[in-house]
């Protein structure tokens, strides 16, 4: 007994004595994704695409050293808050940025604001954050959630599909999404089904295909991102939907999917079109830097969750360098992270008073390059500097 | 007062070190080890309400994590009707009120549930007691209002006249006491009368049964006492996460608080406080290690089950489990 | 309501039942005659889909694939009854659940560190590919009715077996009388050994078979487990025939709940609160059921006789 007293007395002091006070020349940022589950999969892309930009920033921004400290979110919104408590409590970063999970950044969220840290989402849009909780100190790189479903809800208007049948994982995101597509997709719904999600997502789709099929509908929107994308697709093309019940996904077939898709020959996937704010063969030079690059250290096209860390990172940087490492100037950092004065990978864009990006959405068509790997292209522009739609229950100006 | 074993001594150190440390942890500024220490005093806690029906009275129940999600959603649901209407009833901060409904509603559900699940033996009760934690699991996923699989975020602690729980120390101090409380009260049943019936059931129940006890009643009591202290550990952890979501009663979470029990040793009163602490601690090591941290965890756990027979409270006593 | 669009769904939950059952078989062989709880039944499942999909790239083949990967998988078995199981006879099912419990950890991550976190989509040969036209243009697709055939075929072979042969005398034996089988002079290390291979054989076979649906990914045992312990538990432990209706009681009732359920809701509730609800419910059903049979038959639907 006395053993485990000194031991936990001696834990407990190289814990106080390990952590040393920050140098004020390093700012550090918490980068909270998914390392363990299937799920793993986006979080190890999301990581790649961090240390790319760390790499091309030489780990620096302008004087300032940057640092950055992953944590782990477990899939799950009470692991994800943990891993947040952490980084703020125990690391003390600046930042924290990453969440794939629109519910664990729900979850996570008041951790990080009420400490006064700034909050950094690089994927999650729930319409909550971009809402009534928005917060001056937290910003987005990626989309409010209704807004890509909301593009492809034109495309479906435009291609004259008169029915639809809706799918989506029973999470924040899940019905966020199917809000999105039914706030613009002015045809008939003919069915909708919310499946389970999490560790022990639901993965085998035979029940509501089969009610999908039988209902008459002329079009499938889906959202089934990570591993179940490829899960959903295999089991859509068994099933034979593929003339019959055309596909509109969103979040679904991505550089994720792409190369276990073509692993398995699954050519069914050719040609299906999806919405993006962003896409490797967007016209810039920060966009062909970062896919060459990326493709070169890793061997697969980047992902848009990929894009959308980088671009943190980049945001981030660009911020701490406008106050020239002066890390307790909060409302520079502010200021300068509203005016997304960085080379962003999608282009140009502008921030809402949500904080979240006012940008363009492109229809996507899944392609195979001149290397003969799969990916995507920008076959149109379907929305010009779009912001989302709840930015005016934001109090914020 | 009778005399003081050994077993007890064990706890006595504990629970003065578990005293003693973290409050030290926060004068040096060590806020995220004393959100350790409190999450580990929390779980201590409800693993001692485990150990009362696992370790003296054999009954393995795989979903003790029910009652800590009820009790912590006891603590949630008011609260969020308090902030954002509706359900005037039960719409409230007041912590008497919030504690008093997950004590309730966790004893009701041990009441119910262990009507049923009592009637089976062996791992048909194990397997039972997981289903109604499954239950209540999709139960409250199903229910949109309390965000289903999102879970709910508790924008304002329970309150009680004198104290803050806002204020990380006092919270602290109350879980602490409560564990100190939980340690005596389980210590007061398990010798008396009842506890020593319970025991005897544990042992052989067909003697027990011919001695003339009715074990049934016995153990639903105990099953009730074990359910409504669970439920105020969940209550408790609600307070300190300040987010609940039924990932919180998922059936790996029994297994967790079963594993603390086996781990510091069943049966004994210093046991589950042991355990949870060694869970705890271990569990973050290995984490901020590697991101594959459950391989050596589950290696652990394996060769804890295999090799150390007792659990800790065992070794450190020199007593084999009787 | 649709008739053929019924029959569509009783054949899907026919499939996940015989999914269910295969995995539950092996189960309640361990269970009953070991008295050996095996909650990493869920890692062999899992095990057993990644060795398949593996070997399919490389033989090129998902059949030639499933025949190696069984002996395989069979083989994993014999070591883990050798190392972790075996010490654990003489203990209570509580070590046994939580031994168990860690094995899973150590498979997950094991198979996270070999084979990665994204999965494996295991390709079909075109002749299982694609869909079957049945009588009353009922259109399914081919893999999920060779699903049916295969698990028909594992549950008559079982029954052979069991009912037939020199094993399967032992196997109905020591689910009756674990003793008086060993008092026989038995070898009953080696039967032991060669049972608990068989239900990580028929495990595996049931994460291959629904590999190319869901694909090999870390984690998929997780929820099949569980759903089969329900099996197994209303089935009453340690019989075959209680398993196999149950396992297709349950796949029905799982599927049709799946199907129909948020009809049913949206008779008397709000259509988003059907919608919401029904998914939870359906999957809470299987719990209902399992308490409902326990609060009348504690000893599941067909206990085996003498225990």
């Amino acid at each position: 007994m006395k053993y485990l007293a000194q031991a936990a007395v001696a834990a407990g002091l190289a814990g106080a004595l390990g952590v040393q006070p920050a140098l004020a020349e390093t700012a550090k940022i918490g980068f909270v994704t998914t390392l363990t589950t299937p799920a793993a999969v986006i979080g190890n892309d999301m990581k790649n695409a961090v240390d790319l930009a760390m790499e091309h920033l030489g780990s620096k921004a302008g004087d300032t050293d940057l640092e950055v400290i992953f944590a782990d979110d477990g899939f799950a919104p009470e692991t994800g808050k943990q891993a947040t408590d952490k980084l703020v409590k125990q690391d003390d970063v600046d930042f924290v940025a990453g969440y794939i999970w629109s519910h664990v950044l729900l979850a996570s969220r008041k951790s990080v604001l009420d400490a006064g840290k700034f909050l950094i989402s690089a994927n999650a849009g729930p319409s909550q954050m971009a809402g009534k909780l928005c917060d001056e100190n937290f910003f987005s790189t990626s989309w409010q959630n209704d807004q890509t479903p909301m593009a492809m809800g034109e495309v479906l208007n435009q291609q004259g599909v008169k029915s639809l049948y809706i799918m989506a994982p029973n999470y924040a995101a899940g019905k966020d999404m199917v809000e999105g597509v039914e706030r613009t997709y002015k045809g008939e719904i003919k069915g909708k089904d919310l499946t389970k999600w999490g560790a022990d997502a639901q993965l085998d789709f035979s029940a509501e295909l089969a009610k999908a099929k039988a209902s008459g509908a002329e079009g499938i929107f889906v959202f089934y991102p990570g591993a179940a994308g490829g899960a959903f697709i295999k089991q859509y093309d068994q099933a034979g939907l593929s003339e019959t019940l055309p596909l509109y996904s969103v979040f679904t077939v991505d550089a994720i999917s792409l190369p276990k898709l073509q692993q398995a020959d699954f050519k069914a996937v050719l040609g299906s079109r999806t919405t993006q704010e962003w896409d490797p063969t967007l016209d810039n030079e920060a966009n062909k830097k970062f896919v060459a690059d990326f493709k070169a250290k890793y061997g697969t096209y980047p992902s848009y969750y990929a894009a959308q860390s980088y671009d943190a990172i980049m945001l981030i940087a660009s911020a701490i360098e406008a106050v020239g490492g002066d890390m307790s100037n909060k409302d520079g950092i502010r200021a300068a992270m509203k005016s997304a004065d960085y080379e962003s990978v999608r282009g140009k864009y502008t921030y809402g008073n949500n904080n979240f990006p006012i940008e363009n959405f492109y229809l996507r068509e899944v392609v195979t390059d001149a290397d003969g790997t799969w990916t995507t292209k920008v076959v149109s522009t379907v929305y010009k500097d779009h912001q989302d739609s709840y930015a005016a229950e934001c109090p914020l100006k | 007062m009778e005399r003081i074993s050994r077993q007890d001594w064990i706890a006595i150190i504990v629970l003065a070190l578990l005293a003693v440390l973290p409050p030290l942890f926060l004068s040096m500024g060590q806020s995220f080890w004393m959100d350790l220490a409190t999450r580990l005093v929390i779980l201590a806690i409800a693993a001692s309400s485990l150990n009362l029906v696992l370790g003296y009275g054999g009954l393995v129940s795989f979903g003790h994590a029910a009652f800590v999600g009820l009790g912590a959603y006891a603590v949630g649901i008011p609260a969020h009707h308090w902030l954002y209407g509706g359900m005037d009833p039960i719409a409230t901060t007041n912590g008497f009120v919030q504690i008093g409904l997950a004590v309730g509603v966790c004893a009701l559900f041990a009441l119910v549930t262990g009507l049923i699940c009592l009637r089976t033996r062996g791992v048909y009760f194990i397997m039972i007691t997981m289903a109604f934690a499954q239950m209540v699991y999709y139960g409250i996923v199903s229910i949109e209002e309390y965000g289903g699989d999102d879970g709910l975020v508790i924008d304002s602690r329970s309150e009680f006249p004198g104290i803050s729980l806002d204020d990380p120390l006092q919270l602290y101090l109350l879980a602490w006491a409560s564990l100190v409380v939980v340690v005596v009260l389980v210590r007061m049943i398990v010798n008396s009368r009842f506890g020593m019936v319970l025991k005897g059931g544990k042992g052989n129940e067909q003697r027990m049964a011919t001695l003339g006890f009715n074990i049934y009643a016995y153990r639903l009591v105990a099953y009730v006492i074990s359910g409504a202290i669970c439920g105020y550990a969940g209550a408790l952890l609600g307070n300190f996460t300040t987010f609940i979501s039924p990932e919180m009663m998922d059936w790996g979470r029994s297994g967790e608080l079963m594993f603390m029990v086996i781990l510091g040793g069943a049966a004994t009163l210093a046991g589950p406080i042991l355990g949870a602490t060694v869970f705890i601690v271990l569990e973050e090591a290995l984490s901020s290690w590697t991101v594959y941290w459950h391989l050596p965890f589950g290696l652990f756990l394996i060769l804890v089950v295999l090799y150390v027979r007792g659990g800790l409270t065992g070794l450190l006593s020199g007593k084999k489990e009787d | 309501m649709d008739v053929s669009l019924l029959i569509i769904q009783t054949l899907n939950g026919l499939q996940l039942g015989l999914l269910l059952f295969l995995v539950a078989s092996g189960l309640t062989l361990v269970f009953g005659i070991l008295d050996f709880v095996n909650l990493a039944h869920a890692a062999l499942y899992m095990v057993g889909a990644f060795i398949c999909a593996t070997l399919t790239y490389a033989l090129g083949n998902f059949i030639y694939a499933v025949i190696v990967s069984l002996p395989i998988t069979a083989a994993v078995g014999f070591v883990v009854e050798r190392f972790v199981a075996r010490p654990l006879y003489a203990r209570g099912h509580l070590d046994q659940v939580l031994a168990t419990f860690g094995l899973i950890l150590v498979f997950e991550t094991l198979a996270h560190m070999i084979w990665g976190p994204a999965g494996i989509a295991v390709p079909l040969p075109p002749a299982l590919d694609g869909q079957t036209l049945l009588p009353g243009a009922i259109e399914i697709p081919t893999f999920r009715l060779v699903i049916i055939g295969a698990g028909l075929a594992a549950a008559g072979g079982l029954f052979w077996l069991v009912n037939y042969t020199r094993l399967g005398m032992l196997i109905r034996a020591g689910a009756s009388n674990r003793t008086m089988v060993g008092a026989l002079g038995i070898n009953i290390q080696l039967l032991f050994s060669l049972v608990f291979a068989l239900g990580a054989a028929l495990a595996g076979l049931a994460g291959m078979l629904i590999a190319p649906i869901t694909e090999a990914s870390i984690g998929m045992g997780n929820s099949i487990i569980i759903t089969a312990f329900v099996v197994i538990i209303v089935g009453g432990i340690g019989s075959m025939k209680g398993a196999f209706i149950a396992a297709l009681l349950i796949g029905l009732i799982d599927t049709l709940g799946r199907s129909f359920l948020d009809d049913l809701f949206g008779l008397f509730m709000s259509s988003d609160a059907a919608e919401n609800a029904a998914p939870a419910v359906s999957a809470m059903l299987i719990y209902i059921i399992m308490a409902g049979v326990l609060a009348f038959r504690p000893q599941g639907l067909f206990p085996p006789k003498v225990r």
